[in-house]
This record gives structure tokens, C-alpha cells and sequence, in this order.
């Protein structure tokens, strides 16, 4: 385990739902290193999305202290979150979240527009770049409905991935996919985890998702309840299949 | 975000919803081709009622009787009878009024003119020889009234043209006879055209010798049995010297009438009259910018509320480039771009229409009056585009700042 990429201490988040308030989490402590692979498990409504959420940036704790990349998070505004999210984390979204009628290259790009990224043509050659790492060089201007659910998410992750983040969230990433889809997302997140060093949390109700990492982390009710190393994770290919390293 | 990606983001999401685009922007095309059109026509009247009233001459002053207050009644003004034949001619004194250049007294009355089996009621006007140069009217044939004419309060008479016409059609009138109220007077010459319109013709008057207008037509005296005129005309030796024109001629006439407290007579100028016309047509201009600019008001709430749908309808797309790293400034900027971009395509567009409009209507006869000249004016359009981008920016502010307010989570729940 690296220095901590990850420190959240006694985080707490509290959504008011018309009178009513929501404890989504309960006080959740936990350390993720530099170049780990985590997977979150936890039933629906356990706060595993409101974790992802606050891990990235796109939401602040209500109270306790999350530290990201060893500055303080919880306290800044949401003109820095908006920073943090461009520049250190890349979003994988269960529902692709494209823009339907981008190209694949142009909503790559994307990230790019609100950050320091040089000129267009130096954009384009980025997002280029980034779809060729997830196998998609030859798809680059089609459209989002011209692709499978499969491409549609590989070209979420490299969206996520064109402004080289520190750190890579995907949030039930093969929810909307079939199994072989699944699979082949999961060994390109394995690659980019153990090739590239790239520090990845998914969060999955998949028990052979979660068999793939190196560490699991169960949520229930708001609170972190099982937290364990897996020290044989399953190695993902495009043909499925558990298969023991 | 650079101002060229803002630029073609915004065009390319209004290239999603042509159709809607279009509509939208027609709002604003309507406006602005109004408010282009109608001033157009607004400053052409208004130029050719000025250049109408130049043509009599700008550097003239008027001299009317003031107010009367006899018996405790009083008239309007020019309603008392103060000025006379002998106040005309000592304005006329080098010594006393060096800036005057000429000066022409009227008089005038109506009368019936009949030629053969024709005939017209007309203004008949008692003039000298000098109004024909203080007024700036030419002669299109014969000659005009000489000082012997006057001195022998000759009958004889200039028609203006619109006169002519009535009475003789295409014939020559130089040479025929008319009768003016029941008198014999010999044509002299006919007054070329200045035009005018139904109000107010130049060409619809008889002009006879004063002393013959004095004598057998309108005599009218003053309480002391002066000879009455009514209306002194003053050309001024240069525009310059309109001033002391008015001053000069204010204190010869105090002196000759021994007035110590109010004046009984007014001088006006030319320029003094074209000024406040100026003003009044100048308001009637704006009155109907102002109306063409209501339907512009229209067409940005119709930008509004376009935009106002379009934010709804993106929330996703809002929620995903917040997530990307969007700023609250970069989701307001896209929104007010759009808006902007809608109006300010509306105003170029309209800017043209309005042009192409004005120039059609130019010389027509609107309303089936004069044909009316349009005058297009840069600083009208350069106006025009400025307010069209200020409708944008205005109306564009409010669902920009709804949208740029997104939560990017709760933004990305929606459907």
C-alpha cells in the first residue's frame, strides 16, 4: 500500500428529504493508498454512490474531514471541486452520461474544455490518444447511439481518462452492460490499475467485480462494515470465466 | 473555456433545435426590422418637412402683431393689428437695421378666383416685389410684381402653380384675366412648384401688389387709420447675423410704436420655426421606435422562455459537464452565449430586412399621401445590434443562472 491517495475520518452525509433527513453515511473512516484497486460492495441505499460521490468531488461531506491527494476537500468551494474534478478524478458513470449528440472523440474532449489543456488541436490529439488506449481508435467519430453499450462505457472510462487522473471512480460501471461487456470493462480497469499505477475504486453490486480487486470494502446502513484484503483476486478476460492467477 | 470553443459550443446547440432556433430568432428579425423600417420612415419625413421649410430660405425672420388686449378681450396670436406699411419701411433703414436685407410686407385674405368656368378659393397674399427673393420663389413664366405695380396698386396677379392649374389646366395663364372677388385682374406670371403637402401648400396662394390687396380686396387700418399689414417677412444679410438682425429690428419697431413695458409684435425665425419642428417630428420618430421596440420586448421573452425550456430539458447535459470540471461561470457563460448569439442573429438579420424594407419603400406614397423618402441610418442599425445583444444578455441572465445553480449530482439523476 502507497502513501494514502484517500483519508476520510468520521464522515458523515445528511440529505433532508422533504421533512425528513436522510443519514446516507454514518461516520465512515477509511484509507485508500496510492495505485490500489478497491471495490465497494453494499446493498442499495447502504451509501456506497454517496461515498463515490464525495470521494469524487461532486458532492462535500456534511461533517468529518476527507482528504484527497493530501488537500482538505471538505472545506473548499465549489469553484475548487470543480478543479479537483478536472484536473485529479475521472467519473465513470453506470449510465455512460455522454453526450448523445457529441462524437466519441468530442465528448472525450470534453474534460478538456474547462482546464488548461492547450490548444484544440492539441485537445483533439488527447482525446484521440485516450480513445485508442480503450481500444476505440477506430470509432472516434461516431456518435454515442452508433455505438454498443460496451463502447458507449469504454468511451466513459476514456473520457475519465484524458486529463491523466490520479484517480479513477467508476460507479456500477457494468451495471447496463451484458456479461461479456463486464468483462472486458473489468480487465481494462484491471490494465490501467496494474500497468499504469492509476489508483481505481468501483463500486459494484457484482460479487465477480468485486472478486477482481485487491481489496473490498462492504457498506451497510451508512457505515463501512467489512473492509479486507483479497489477496487472489479473479483475473478479468474478454472471454470470462473465474480464473485463478 | 476560450471565447471561440464558448462560440461553437453555443452554435452547436442551437444547431440541435434548428426549427426552434429559427422561431426564436424570427421574434427578435421582427423587431428589429421594425424599429429599422419605421425609423427610417420617421427621419425621411422629418428631413423632407426641414429641407421643404429650408427652401423658403433660412435666413428669415418673421414679424407678427402680438397679442390683442383690446377692451379686455384677448385674441390669439397675431390677432391684433399693430404692424404697418410704415414699420416695414423703417426696417428697411441702413442706419437703424444695417443687418436686414430686404424686407417684403404682407397681407393677406381669402378670395374666390374664377377663370371662364373655373374657379377656386385660394389664400390671395398683397406683396412687394421683394417677396419673391425673401421667400425663394422662382417664376416658372411671366414676371412678378414691380414697384410701379405697387406704387399704382395695379391689378394685376401671380398665380402659384397649383392655382394655375385649377384654373387654366395646360394653358398658358401669363396674359389671361382672372376674377378675384369679383375684379378683373390681369396674370402676370405663375410661381414654380415647391410643393407641400395636404396641410400645407405653397402653391395653392394668388399673389397681388399689397397696395391693390390694401386698397380693393382687405383694407384694413390700424386704430389710428394706418395702413395694416399683417406680416412683416425680413431677409437677413447673413445667417450670422441673425441676432442682431432680431435686435435691430425689435428696437426700431419699440421706438416707432413707443413701447416702454410688453412688446405688441413677435419676431420669430426661420431656424426657430424648423427647430421646433424639428423637435415635434423629432418625438414622433421616437413615438414610433418606441412601438416597433415593444415587439421587440416580445421577441426576448420569447428568447426567455425558449432558453428557459432548453436549461430544463439539458439538465443532464448540465450535470455532465459540471462532473467534467464545468464552473458555475463556464455553464453561465455557455447559456448567456446561446441567448446572445439567438438575438444578436436575429438583429443582423433584421438589420437587413429593415434595410431592404426602407429602401423598397422609398419614394412610394405611403397612406396615399407624398411619396415618402426613407433615410437609413448606420447609427440606427449600429443601435439596433447593440440592443438586440443587450436583449440577449438581459433576457438570456436568468435561465443562464438556473442552470449554471445545478447541482451536478442532483443535475444527473434527472432524465
Amino acid at each position: 500500500m502507497g502513501p494514502g491517495m484517500i483519508e476520510l475520518r468520521q464522515v458523515t452525509k445528511t440529505y433532508r428529504m422533504g421533512s425528513v433527513d436522510v443519514h446516507a453515511l454514518r461516520g465512515v473512516s477509511l484509507t485508500v493508498g496510492r495505485g490500489e484497486m478497491v471495490a465497494i460492495m453494499g446493498p442499495s441505499g447502504s451509501g456506497k454512490s454517496t461515498l463515490m460521490n464525495i470521494i469524487g468531488c461532486l458532492d462535500v461531506p456534511s461533517s468529518g474531514t476527507f482528504i484527497l491527494d493530501g488537500e482538505d476537500v471538505g472545506s473548499l468551494g465549489d469553484g475548487r471541486l470543480a478543479e479537483i474534478r478536472n484536473r485529479k478524478t475521472g467519473f465513470v458513470f453506470q449510465t455512460y452520461n455522454l453526450l448523445p449528440r457529441l462524437t466519441a472523440r468530442a465528448n472525450v474532449e470534453l474534460p478538456l474544455l474547462y482546464g488548461n489543456y492547450g490548444s484544440g488541436g492539441n485537445r483533439k490529439r488527447l482525446a484521440e490518444q485516450a480513445l485508442e488506449r480503450v481500444g476505440l481508435g477506430d470509432r472516434i467519430h461516431h456518435r454515442p447511439p452508433e455505438l454498443s453499450g460496451g463502447q458507449q462505457q469504454r468511451v466513459g472510462i476514456a473520457r475519465a481518462l484524458v486529463k491523466t487522473p490520479s484517480l479513477l471512480l467508476a460507479d456500477e460501471p457494468t451495471g447496463n452492460l451484458d456479461s461479456q461487456s463486464s468483462e472486458e470493462i473489468v480487465a481494462l480497469l484491471q490494465t490501467l490499475n496494474e500497468e499504469e499505477g492509476l489508483t481505481v475504486i468501483v463500486v459494484t453490486h457484482e460479487p465477480d467485480i468485486a472478486a477482481s480487486t485487491r481489496r473490498v470494502i462492504v457498506t451497510r446502513d451508512g457505515m463501512v462494515i467489512e473492509d479486507g484484503p483479497n489477496p487472489h483476486p479473479r483475473r478479468a478476460g474478454p472471454f470470462g470465466g473465474p480464473r485463478e492467477d | 473555456m476560450t471565447p471561440a470553443t464558448l462560440l461553437l459550443t453555443a452554435l452547436s446547440s442551437l444547431a440541435v433545435n434548428k426549427l426552434r432556433a429559427g422561431l426564436t430568432l424570427l421574434g427578435i428579425v421582427i423587431g428589429i426590422t421594425a424599429v429599422i423600417t419605421l425609423m427610417a420612415i420617421g427621419q425621411g419625413v422629418q428631413q423632407s418637412i426641414t429641407q421643404r421649410i429650408e427652401s423658403l430660405g433660412t435666413n428669415l425672420l418673421f414679424v407678427r402683431p402680438g397679442a390683442s388686449s383690446q377692451g379686455g378681450v384677448f385674441g390669439g396670436q397675431g390677432s391684433a393689428s399693430t404692424l404697418t406699411m410704415e414699420d416695414a419701411i423703417a426696417i428697411q433703414d441702413p442706419v437703424f437695421a444695417p443687418s436686414v436685407a430686404a424686407v417684403a410686407p404682407e397681407l393677406s385674405t381669402t378670395g374666390q378666383v374664377v377663370a371662364g368656368r373655373s374657379n377656386t378659393s385660394t389664400r390671395v397674399y398683397g406683396v412687394t416685389p421683394e417677396y419673391l427673393e425673401a421667400r425663394n420663389f422662382d417664376l416658372s413664366s411671366g414676371e412678378f410684381i414691380t414697384p410701379g405695380h405697387v406704387d399704382a396698386a395695379s391689378l394685376v396677379a401671380v398665380l402659384g402653380s397649383e392655382v394655375a392649374e385649377t384654373l387654366f389646366g395646360n394653358r398658358e395663364p401669363t396674359g389671361q384675366a382672372v376674377r378675384i372677388n369679383g375684379r378683373q385682374f390681369g396674370v402676370i406670371g405663375v410661381l414654380e412648384s415647391k410643393g407641400g403637402n395636404r396641410f400645407f401648400s405653397l402653391d395653392d396662394q394668388v399673389l397681388v401688389p399689397i397696395t391693390t390687396a390694401h386698397h380693393r380686396l382687405a383694407s384694413r387700418r390700424t386704430a389710428q387709420g394706418a395702413f395694416n399689414v399683417q406680416t412683416i417677412n425680413v431677409q437677413v444679410a447673413d445667417l450670422d447675423r441673425m441676432d442682431s438682425a432680431i435686435r435691430e429690428v425689435a428696437t426700431v419697431l419699440r421706438l416707432r410704436h413707443r413701447i416702454t413695458g410688453e412688446d405688441d409684435f413677435s419676431i420669430t425665425s426661420q431656424q426657430e420655426t424648423i427647430e421646433t419642428l424639428q423637435e415635434t417630428t423629432g418625438a414622433f420618430v421616437v413615438f414610433l421606435g418606441a412601438i416597433a421596440g415593444i415587439s421587440l420586448l416580445v421577441g426576448g421573452i420569447g428568447i426567455m422562455n425558449i432558453m428557459l425550456v432548453s436549461v430544463t430539458e439539458r439538465t443532464r447535459e448540465i450535470g455532465i459537464r459540471k462532473a467534467m470540471g464545468a464552473k458555475y461561470r463556464d455553464i453561465l457563460l455557455q447559456f448567456v452565449a446561446e441567448a446572445t448569439l439567438l438575438s444578436l442573429g436575429g438583429g443582423a438579420v433584421g438589420v437587413l430586412a429593415g434595410m431592404l424594407l426602407s429602401w423598397a419603400l422609398n419614394g412610394r406614397s405611403l397612406l396615399g399621401g407624398q411619396p415618402t423618402q426613407t433615410v437609413f441610418s448606420g447609427e440606427v442599425a449600429v443601435m439596433a445590434l447593440a440592443v438586440s445583444a443587450g436583449i440577449g444578455l438581459f433576457f438570456g441572465i436568468y435561465p443562464a443562472m438556473r442552470a449554471a445553480r445545478l447541482h451536478p449530482i442532483e443535475a444527473l439523476r434527472s432524465e
